[in-house]
C-alpha cells in the first residue's frame, strides 16, 4: 500500500461546530433527556473518557474543557476540532439530540451536510443511542464556552463536503452494534468498547488510499504522525499474541506492563482515556482483542530464523547496543518491568512498518506516568550521537536478536524518518 | 551526590552525655561546644527504614533487632528491617580491601548505597533500576534512573497531586513575620526576572541547603544571630563540616589490575572499628572518628587519576607514570570519612560587605580546623595506610587532613549546623521536632540541624529526620498548631 499518498480518513476530528456557527435560530432546543439526571451525566463523562472525545475537542493547556481549537494533522491537510461546549452560539447548545446523535453515528452535520472521518463516526455508528444521549446529557452539563472555531481548513477541492458521501458509500457502514449470542457477555462488552466508542482502529487500521479502512486488514498497523500505531491482531510475533488479557489489561490502565511502556500517540490515549476507565472495561477490550482474529492472524512466520542481514551491520549493531542500550535494556534485551521495555520478543521492535522503533531511537520517548505506574521513565534521543547507518545497524540488530525476526531497515529508511521527524514540532 | 546512605551511630545522639560518661568532663577541650541532639536513634529508628525503603538503598544489616548479622556493619544500632536491596557488588580492590582487614581483625562491610543492586519499586510505587557500574557517578546525575534522589523516588508521584504545586526558576528571599515576630505570614520570593512575590502560609517548611537556610533566618531576624565573642544567641552557632583524608596505594602493575573505571557512587567495602565511640578514646586525646573503607567511585580521567610523588605534572614521563599506575592504584578519596566537632569559634554570620544580586547579604563561614580533628584524621589515616600495607602496595602515600582549612580542597559538601535541634532554646534553634523555638509555624529541615557531624554522609540522618519532622507535624502540628515542645 503507497503509505505516502492521501486519503481521507485519518482526520481525528468532527466538523459538529459548523452548523452551530452558522445557527442564528433559536438560542437552545431542548432535548428530551433530563439535564438534572446525575446517574446520565455521570455515564455519559465516563463514556466521553472512553471516547475520548478531549483528545481532539480538548486544546491542551486552554483550560476550556470540549472548547475545542486542536488542530488535527491528516495526510489532506489540517482540519480543527470544534467547540462542543453547550454554547448555543460556537458550541452544539443549540443542537436537538437527534441532531447530536446523527452527527455522532452518522456523520451528519445539522444542516444535513457531510462530517470528515476525523471524526471517527465510521466507529461512533456502533453506540447505542442511549449511549450517545448520555454523552449528550454530559456534554450539556460541561461549562458553556464561547469560542469560534474555523474548523474546515482544507484545499480545494477537499473543502467541498459533497465528496463525502461518495466517501461514505465506499467505506461507511452505519449500523448499531449487533451482539454476538455466541460470544461471552465481556467479550461483546468489548466488541462494542474497541470497535464503537474505543474507535482504535481509526489508528490501528492501515487505511486504503482514499483513507477508508482496508478491507481484512483491520488492526494490523498504520502509519500516523511520525509512528506506527502498533498491529493488536491476536498475530505472536507483531500483535498481542504473547500478551495475555492480563498483560493488555494493564497496559491500557497504568500505560506500563511487564514489558511494554507506552510512549508517543498512545501515551496521550493512556493518559486521557484508558487509565480512566474500569478495571472489567479494560479487562473486555483485552478479551475480545484477543480472540476476535484468532486463528486468521499470519502465524508462518514466527518461527522464521533472522533474515540474511548485512552480517557486518548486525555486528556493528550489536557493538552500538551494547554501548548505547544494554545499560537500560539489559545486554539479553529483557529490560526491567515497569521501568525499561522489554526488546526481546517485544511486538513494537518487529512491526512490518519500523517507523515507532526508528523514532524512538532518534528521538528519544517519554513514557506515560499513570497514577499506580508514576515513575513515566524517559529514554534519550539518539540522533545527534548515531549517523543514518549506525542507527539502521542498532535497529535491524534490535530487530533480529533474542528470536526477534523482522525485515531489515536500510539507512534510507532512517535518513527519510530523520527528516520527517526534523519537520515535526511534537 | 554519591549516594551513600548511612545511619549514625546510636551514641552520636547523645554524644556529650556519651563522652563526659565514659571520659570525664575534663576529657573535652574548653572550646568544643558538641551536645546531644535531642533526639535519639531509637526515636529515628523507623524513619531511617521509611527513608532507606523511599530510595531502596543497598546493603547488608549488621545488626537486625539485636541480633549481629554477619557480614554487615555489627557497630551500627539495632534496625527494625533489613536493607530494601541487597548490596552492591563489589570490585576487585575493593574486596582486597575486605580481606586485608579481615586479616588484621576487622569486620568489613559493604557502603550502604543509594545506587541499587536491582531494580526496585518503592512504597510510593516510582521503579528505579539497576546500577551499570558505569563509574560516573560521583559529581554526575544518573541516566539510569539507579540512583536514588528525588526525581527517581518522590518527584514522579508528587508532581501528579492535584494539590501541589512547583514554582520553578523562584528563590525565596525572606520569610515573612507577623508584627509579633512569632509568627510566619508567608514568605517572599523572587522569579528569574527578580519580580518578587508574596506566597503567604499557615506553615512554613523551610527545607533549602544547610547553608541557606540558616542565611535565610539570618536575613528574616527569626531568632537571635550568634555572637562568637560571647557565645550568645543561636542562629549561625555550631557550624561544622567534615573531616575527610585518604592514603595513595600504588600497586605493582604486573600483578594488581583493579579495573577502577568499573564502580559506583557509593560502591565499597567499609570497616566501623574507628567510628564514633566504637574504640577507647582515652590513651588517644581525642574524640571522635570515623569509617575507613575502600570506596573508589571510578576511573574517570584526570579527577580520579594518581601518580607517584616525584613524577613530573606534565610531559612524557607523567604519562608514562600514568600509563603505569592507572589500573594498579588503589585511589579512594574520602577513604577515612570521619567526624567534625562543633566549637566556639566555628560558625555562620551575614557577611558584612557582599552581597547577593538581590543586595541582601551573602552568608559567611568561618572555620578552621581544631587539634581535636587533626589527630584523630592522623589516626585515622595511619589504620587505613597499615590495611593498603596488608593488602600489598608497594608505596603509601598518606594524606591525613591538617590545618589551615583550606577551602580550595574538596572534602565533601556535608556542611552541618548553624539552626541545631536541641532540648531548650537556649542550647539550640529548633526543638527536636525541627520546629523554630521562635517562629513556631515554621520548621527548619536539613543538616543545618546537626549540633555536631558525625563520621558519617549526612544523607540517611537527613532523611530519618525529615520523616520524623513531617510525622510530628502530620499527627501533632496540624491538630493542635502551636509549639510541640514547651520550653
Amino acid at each position: 500500500m503507497p503509505r505516502r499518498r492521501p486519503h481521507l480518513s485519518n482526520f481525528a476530528c468532527a466538523l459538529l461546530g459548523t452548523a452551530a456557527i452558522l445557527a442564528l435560530g433559536p438560542a437552545y432546543a431542548a432535548g428530551a433527556i433530563d439535564k438534572q439526571d446525575f446517574g446520565q451525566i455521570e455515564r455519559g463523562r465516563y463514556l466521553a473518557i472512553v471516547g475520548d472525545c478531549a483528545a481532539c475537542h480538548t486544546l491542551p493547556g486552554s483550560g476550556h474543557d470540549f472548547a475545542g481549537g486542536r488542530t488535527i494533522e491528516t495526510p489532506f491537510g489540517q482540519l480543527v476540532a470544534p467547540n462542543i461546549t453547550p454554547d448555543p452560539l460556537t458550541g452544539i447548545g443549540a443542537w436537538t439530540d437527534d441532531e447530536f446523535v446523527d452527527a455522532l453515528t452518522k456523520g451528519t452535520g445539522r444542516d444535513g451536510e457531510h462530517l470528515y472521518p476525523a471524526m471517527p463516526y465510521t466507529y461512533f455508528t456502533k453506540i447505542t443511542r442511549d449511549d450517545a444521549l448520555a454523552i449528550r446529557a454530559y456534554l450539556n452539563s460541561v461549562a458553556a464556552v464561547h469560542n469560534e472555531v474555523k474548523v474546515d481548513q482544507l484545499p480545494f477541492p477537499l473543502s467541498e463536503r459533497g465528496g463525502m458521501a461518495a466517501w461514505d458509500a465506499l467505506f461507511f457502514t452505519p449500523g448499531e452494534y449487533k451482539p454476538d449470542p455466541n460470544k461471552s457477555a465481556d467479550w461483546n462488552r468489548g466488541a462494542y468498547l474497541t470497535e464503537g466508542l474505543g474507535h482504535c482502529g481509526l489508528c490501528h487500521t492501515p487505511k486504503n488510499v482514499l483513507g477508508g479502512d482496508e478491507a481484512g486488514e483491520a488492526m494490523k498497523g498504520y502509519n500516523l504522525q511520525g509512528w506506527f500505531a502498533a498491529d493488536i491482531t491476536d498475530d505472536r510475533r507483531r500483535g498481542l499474541g504473547s500478551w495475555s488479557v492480563d498483560d493488555i489489561a494493564a497496559y491500557l490502565k497504568t500505560g506500563h506492563n511487564r514489558t511494554a511502556a507506552a510512549t508517543g500517540l498512545m501515551a496521550e490515549t493512556v493518559n486521557l482515556s484508558t487509565s480512566k476507565m474500569t478495571d472489567s472495561d479494560l479487562k473486555a477490550i483485552a478479551t475480545y482483542l484477543k480472540d476476535r482474529a484468532r486463528g486468521q492472524s499470519d502465524q508462518k512466520d514466527f518461527a522464521q530464523e533472522p533474515p540474511p542481514a548485512d552480517q557486518n551491520s548486525m555486528k556493528s549493531g550489536a557493538q552500538i547496543y551494547a554501548d548505547e542500550c544494554s545499560a537500560c535494556h539489559s545486554p539479553s534485551g529483557k529490560g526491567v518491568p515497569g521501568l525499561f521495555p522489554a526488546l526481546a520478543g517485544a511486538p513494537i521492535v518487529q512491526q512490518t512498518d519500523p517507523t515507532s522503533l526508528i523514532h524512538v531511537v532518534l528521538r528519544g520517548a517519554l513514557s506515560v506516568g499513570t497514577p499506580p505506574a508514576p515513575t513515566a521513565p524517559e529514554m534519550p534521543a539518539f540522533a545527534w550521537v548515531m549517523n543514518d547507518d549506525q542507527v539502521a545497524a542498532v535497529v535491524n540488530y534490535i530487530r533480529n536478536s533474542w528470536g526477534n525476526s523482522a525485515a531489515i531497515v536500510g539507512s534510507g529508511d532512517v535518513r527519510k524518518e530523520r527528516d520527517a521527524l526534523r519537520e515535526r514540532s511534537d | 551526590m554519591e549516594a551513600e546512605t548511612w545511619r549514625f551511630l546510636p551514641t552520636d545522639f547523645a554524644l556529650k552525655s556519651h563522652l563526659t560518661q565514659r571520659y570525664g568532663a575534663n576529657f573535652l577541650p574548653a572550646d568544643m561546644t558538641i551536645q546531644d541532639w535531642g533526639v535519639s536513634y531509637d526515636d529515628l529508628e523507623p524513619h531511617y527504614t521509611e527513608f532507606e525503603y523511599l530510595c531502596g538503598t543497598s546493603g547488608l544489616a549488621g545488626n537486625l533487632n539485636g541480633k549481629i548479622q554477619d557480614g554487615g556493619n555489627p557497630f551500627e544500632g539495632p534496625r527494625s528491617k533489613p536493607y530494601p536491596t541487597p548490596p552492591q557488588k563489589q570490585g576487585y580492590g575493593h574486596m582486597l580491601f575486605a580481606a586485608a582487614a579481615k586479616r588484621l581483625g576487622y569486620k568489613p562491610f559493604p557502603q550502604p548505597s543509594g545506587n541499587l543492586s536491582e531494580s526496585y519499586t518503592n512504597p510510593l510505587g516510582v521503579t528505579l533500576g539497576q546500577c551499570s557500574y558505569c563509574g560516573f557517578c560521583e559529581w554526575f546525575g544518573c541516566a539510569n534512573y539507579s540512583k536514588a534522589s528525588p526525581q527517581t523516588t518522590v518527584l514522579p508521584v508528587l508532581l501528579r497531586k492535584s494539590n501541589f504545586e512547583g514554582r520553578t526558576e523562584c528563590e525565596v528571599t525572606r520569610i515573612n513575620l507577623d508584627s509579633t515576630g512569632k509568627r510566619a505570614t508567608g514568605i517572599t520570593y523572587a522569579d528569574s526576572s527578580g519580580e518578587e512575590y508574596e506566597q503567604p502560609a499557615d506553615l512554613v517548611l523551610l527545607c533549602a541547603f544547610s547553608l541557606f537556610n540558616v542565611q535565610l533566618l539570618l536575613l528574616s531576624s527569626i531568632g537571635a544571630p550568634y555572637d562568637p565573642q560571647n557565645g550568645q544567641g543561636q542562629i549561625g552557632r555550631n557550624f561544622s563540616h567534615q573531616t575527610l583524608s585518604d592514603a595513595l596505594g600504588f600497586f605493582a602493575k604486573d600483578k594488581y589490575n583493579f579495573n577502577p573505571f568499573i564502580a559506583s557512587g557509593a560502591i565499597g567495602m567499609c570497616i566501623d572499628e574507628f567510628n564514633g565511640d566504637n574504640f577507647d578514646h582515652g590513651p588517644l586525646g581525642f574524640v571522635g572518628g570515623g569509617y575507613i573503607g575502600q570506596v573508589q567511585t571510578g576511573g574517570r580521567p584526570i579527577q580520579t587519576t594518581a601518580v607517584p610523588p616525584g613524577t613530573p605534572a606534565w610531559g612524557p614521563k607523567w604519562k608514562q607514570a600514568l600509563k603505569d599506575n592507572y589500573l594498579s592504584t588503589i585511589n579512594s578519596p574520602g577513604a577515612c570519612h570521619a567526624s567534625m566537632c562543633s566549637y566556639r569559634d566555628n560558625y555562620l554570620s551575614l557577611d558584612p560587605t557582599y552581597k547577593d544580586r538581590f543586595g541582601r547579604p551573602l552568608l559567611r563561614l568561618t572555620i578552621d580546623l581544631h587539634d581535636n580533628e587533626t589527630k584523630m584524621s592522623a589516626f585515622l589515616t595511619d589504620k587505613f595506610a597499615e590495611i593498603l600495607k596488608e593488602m600489598g602496595a608497594k608505596q603509601i602515600v598518606k594524606r591525613p587532613r591538617k590545618g589551615p582549612y583550606d577551602v580550595t580542597e574538596y572534602q565533601t559538601s556535608h556542611l552541618n549546623g548553624g539552626a541545631i535541634m536541641g532540648d531548650n532554646p537556649k542550647n539550640s534553634a529548633l526543638n527536636r521536632y525541627l520546629q523554630s523555638w521562635d517562629v513556631p509555624n515554621l520548621f527548619v529541615v536539613g543538616a543545618n540541624a546537626f549540633p555536631q557531624n558525625a563520621g558519617y554522609n549526612p544523607t540517611g540522618t537527613v532523611g530519618a529526620l525529615t520523616f520524623w519532622a513531617a510525622e510530628a507535624i502530620r499527627t501533632q502540628y496540624l491538630k493542635n498548631p502551636g509549639p510541640l515542645v514547651h520550653a
